[in-house]
């Protein structure tokens, strides 16, 4: 026979007791610190940033001045360079997201479909070590590779092809291989809840491959699918230091990161709406077909 | 639905190959640590080990490595008490904001990370905070709450409340029902959720190069230098080379708890 | 390849200064008045190569005997262009900056430098006059830093490509240049100058008297050469070691450079030269941060850097003029003919080196206050590079 604990009427039960009892304040206990932390320190840092982009700018010493004015969205939205930067670079993340799709699905199927428990095993590792190695380092890893008399033109050699070298085609691959594992991850997830029952069911009633693919998989599938594109659609919006060292080109990420540097804080601001506004708009979208249940 | 032999094989093939294309880079880096030249050229002129030994009697990098982990650690338990909080009260309880709630702790980590970082580091200045550790902890933490908040939702979801009442049936209070019931039974996504957010933070350079200061570097950031100095850049694939080993552990760990607890 | 580090963003200064005037970050405007113990640290902004401590080559090292000597262990943080070190210095994470021209007077109108008590400063008497109190490193006859030295952008080729010298920068800018396609050109909107000064020698019509005085039509010149060169434009550098690496490799052929690449390059089929018709170039001054936390310590440096061995280690390493005669001398012992080769004492050499200056609305000639200022060629840059 088990002795019960003994019931202390200590300060800790009857706090437990009252929580019990209000639920409410139970609530509000766990979310007063994270909502402190996102709320008032990230959402209020953002409409820091943000509001600088309502003020004025002294060109010589770099200054922000404190003048209210619309100049900077002005400029924004009038100067051409603007409107190509954002279409390349939306085009681009674009790109990225399909190209890693199509790559990821035949690894993470066979990794939640195929492989047997074990070779499962190894396979997300093998999958999840790459993370782990500095983003830094592969980047400039690809731009060694890149660059001529580097390892892709010993490799293509025998083929008689020349090496991509820097440039656009070298931004679509370097961002497609940096992002893949975020994309295969998502989607092996949501391959391994499929139910083997559902496939069973469908291959009784008749459903070919190709047809059970198209009917119970896929839709299936899509949430993770959309999942990972929030990691490859935001990451490639964002980033500038690919851009720099494996390409000429500029996105919108290296026109923040530029104006800042002038130093011009205002006008970056302005630029930066441009990206928050297109990411949070694709998040929105997102969250219907239920990806945030798959990340 | 069983796939046909020609499928599988499909697959498999499709699967090396991808495996391939992930692995290249980093099999290039693990050569190039090896460079007995300090220029990247290829092939490599010779076999060398000078980067190691420059790497290991370098104190800044060890320092940029310490700091890191501690940044890392720091962040992802901040990051861990933070997301499950947060995901227990949206997945328990039904208030008004819960669907904002899963909207704006993903907001962190989907921004780019020019405006997460200059926007912190704007706040810091203005509130007078002076940067160094503390400053790239918050940072760090803030983007990695969303991936504790995931994991532990998705794992509540899973667990019914049949548990916790029974527990509490049986007397055991709040305390004790969390301590005992609660807490084991998260420990998968926990563990996974930490894993994954360790990494995260320390490899983050962006943010980190925003809220970092003059006087901390971490690895990235020692990285971001290195490789704008001519002879520092062979140390850097030796860096390279140690942590994708290092990774090992916690990569092996992950899986091994993660598959377990989602039995 | 610009990626620096940016400790923090400029809002947050700007957003300071209304929220606590006369808070505790109160610049100093003042020259120090005595010198006392050093403090430990010092955290400078550089150009590459501007503080070594013998890892590139153990002979070249005034960093870790100045660390020996003064207890001040230094921390550097590599700039990639003017704009950047002033972006870096409004942070006051930084003791110290190696401006040049472009950036110097940016950083003295923003007050983030102090002027320097010269006094403190034993070896800033030996300086060439040529280098004190000039208009980019004074103000009213007030010393705002101590000179580190001078030189002028190079012409960096393939010496397999290009059999000889070339002898004009016409094989960066026009259109039937053999180096089309590979052409590595430094990315900062100063560059700009450099199209007006090809401009100024082969387009007399334009009458441009000084690259960085343009108005509206020299600047529209000026913008159409570079969106010309843009089609040919194999990289825009930021950093050196990336420049390096692409004529290392055999990418680029040609490109406006600084003789620390070509020093950097010696097993490469490469060499650097200067034009006919002149170049753009810097002269750079070791200023003082007006929010220094470490101002004893930088001030050690300041006089370390202008001490004829130091001096003489840095500018050969570099590739640039040192600042005095005993630097030469000393300069002479590891690189003999070097000050005869960057001019050290030859003033007029540097007549036809237009030094990095902050272009300004007012032009400083009788053409009044039309000329265009610097977020105009920021602007213009970001449009030539961005399309």
């Amino acid at each position: 026979m088990t002795t019960a604990p003994a019931r202390a009427s200590g300060p800790a039960r009857r706090f437990a007791r009252l929580l019990y009892r209000h639920p409410r304040l139970q609530l509000r206990l766990l979310l007063a610190a994270p909502l402190l932390w996102l709320l008032l320190a990230y959402l209020g840092s953002l409409a820091v940033l943000f509001a600088n982009a309502f003020f004025r700018h002294d060109s010589f010493t770099g200054r922000v001045i404190f003048e209210f004015t619309l100049d900077n969205f002005a400029a924004v939205a009038g100067t051409e360079v603007y409107r190509t930067i954002t279409l390349r670079t939306i085009g681009l993340a674009v790109l990225v997201t399909l190209v890693c799709t199509v790559l990821a699905f035949p690894i993470a199927y066979t990794m939640a479909r195929v492989a047997s428990p074990r070779i499962r095993g190894l396979l997300v590792i093998a999958v999840l070590m790459p993370l782990w190695a500095s983003y830094l380092v592969k980047v400039y890893a690809w731009r060694t590779m890149l660059l001529g008399n580097g390892v892709l033109d010993w490799l293509f050699a025998p083929f008689g092809v020349n090496a991509p070298g820097i440039g656009e085609g070298a931004l679509l691959l370097v961002f497609t291989y940096l992002w893949l594992p975020y994309m295969i991850l998502p989607i092996y997830a949501a391959l391994e809840r499929i139910p083997e029952s559902l496939l069973e069911a469908s291959a009784d009633l008749g459903g070919r491959t190709g047809m059970t693919f198209r009917r119970v998989v896929l839709p299936l599938v899509l949430p993770g699918v959309v999942a990972g594109s929030i990691f490859t659609f935001s990451l490639t919006l964002g980033d500038y230091i690919t851009p720099q060292l494996v390409s000429n080109t500029r996105l919108i990420g290296n026109a923040i990161y530029d104006t800042l540097g002038v130093p011009n804080l205002p006008l970056a601001a302005a630029i930066a709406t441009i990206p928050v506004i297109t990411i949070v708009a694709y998040l929105l979208l997102a969250r219907r077909t239920g990806a945030f249940e798959s990340l | 639905m069983t796939e046909s032999r020609w499928l599988r094989i499909g697959l498999w093939a499709a699967t090396l190959a991808v495996l391939a294309f992930v692995y290249l880079p980093l099999v290039v880096i693990a050569i190039y640590a090896f460079n007995a030249s300090d220029i990247q050229s290829w092939p490599i002129p010779g076999v060398s080990l000078r980067w190691f030994e420059r790497a290991l009697a370098d104190g800044a990098v060890r320092q940029a490595f310490l700091n890191s982990v501690i940044a890392a650690t720091a962040a992802t338990s901040i990051a861990l008490v933070l997301g499950t909080l947060a995901a227990f009260a949206v997945q328990r309880f039904r208030f008004f904001g819960r669907e904002i709630i899963s909207f704006v702790v993903i907001l962190p980590i989907a921004l780019p990370g020019v405006v997460t970082g200059v926007a912190l580091s704007a706040t810091f200045t203005t509130l007078g905070i002076g940067f160094g550790m503390v400053t790239i902890v918050i940072g760090h933490a803030t983007f990695c709450v969303v991936i504790a908040y995931n994991n532990v939702i998705a794992r509540l979801r899973r667990t019914s409340r049949s548990l916790e009442e029974a527990s509490m049936d049986l007397g055991a209070d709040t305390w004790q029902t969390f301590r005992h019931v609660f807490l084991p039974s998260m420990r998968g996504a926990l563990l996974s959720g930490g894993l994954l957010a360790f990494a995260l933070s320390f490899d983050e350079v962006i943010v980190t190069n925003f809220t970092a200061g003059a006087g901390v570097d971490t690895v990235p950031l020692w990285v971001l230098s290195a490789i704008q100095r001519p002879n520092a850049l062979p140390v850097v694939n030796v860096v390279a080379v140690a942590l994708i080993l290092l990774s090992v552990i916690p990569v092996y760990i992950a899986q091994r708890i993660g598959g377990r607890a989602a039995r | 390849m610009r990626t620096p580090r940016l400790p923090a963003a400029i809002a947050g200064m700007a957003l300071v200064l209304a929220a606590c005037q006369g808070g505790a970050a109160s610049p100093s405007h003042s020259a120090q008045a005595s010198l006392g113990d050093g403090e430990g640290a010092l955290n400078l902004v550089i150009w590459t190569g501007y503080a070594e401590r013998g890892e590139n080559d153990p002979a070249y090292d005034w960093v870790t005997p100045f660390e020996d000597e003064t207890g001040c262990m230094v921390k550097t943080q590599d700039g990639t262009d003017s704009a950047n070190m002033v972006q870096l210095m409004q942070t006051g994470e930084y003791d110290g900056v190696s401006a040049s021209g472009d950036a110097t007077l940016r950083l003295i109108a923003g007050g983030e430098v102090a002027p320097i008590n010269t006094d403190l400063i034993p070896n800033y008497a030996n300086i060439f006059d040529g280098l004190k109190l000039q208009p980019h490193n004074s103000v009213d006859g007030v010393p705002y830093g101590v000179p580190h030295g001078r030189g002028a952008n190079v012409l960096l080729y393939n010496t397999d490509e290009f059999a000889e010298a070339p002898t004009s920068w016409d094989v960066v800018w026009e259109s039937d240049s053999p180096a089309a396609g590979k052409i590595s050109v430094y990315n900062s909107a100063i560059y700009i100058a450099d199209a007006a000064l090809y401009l100024m020698k082969h387009n007399s019509d334009l009458n441009i008297t000084n690259p960085y005085e343009l108005d509206q039509t020299q600047f529209d010149a000026a913008v159409e050469l570079l969106q010309q060169q843009n089609e040919m434009i194999g990289e825009y550098w930021a950093t050196a070691a990336a420049q390096i690496e692409s004529f290392a490799a055999g990418d680029m052929v040609a490109g406006t450079s600084w003789q620390y690449q070509a020093n950097n390059l010696t097993d490469s089929p490469v060499a650097a030269t200067l034009p006919e018709e002149g170049s753009t170039g810097w002269s750079d001054t070791w200023m003082i941060s007006s929010r220094a936390a470490h101002p004893n310590c930088m001030y050690k440096w300041m006089d370390w850097i202008a001490s004829p061995e130091a001096n003489a280690q840095a500018t050969v390493w570099f590739g640039e003029a040192p600042t005095s005669q005993a630097a030469c001398d000393a300069a002479e012992e590891i690189s003999p003919g070097h000050c005869e080769a960057f001019h050290a004492t030859d003033e007029s050499y540097f007549d036809n080196i237009w030094y990095w200056t902050t272009p300004q609305k007012e032009c400083g000639d009788d053409r009044g206050a039309v000329c265009k200022d610097f977020t105009e060629w920021t602007t213009a840059w970001q449009e030539i590079t961005g399309s």
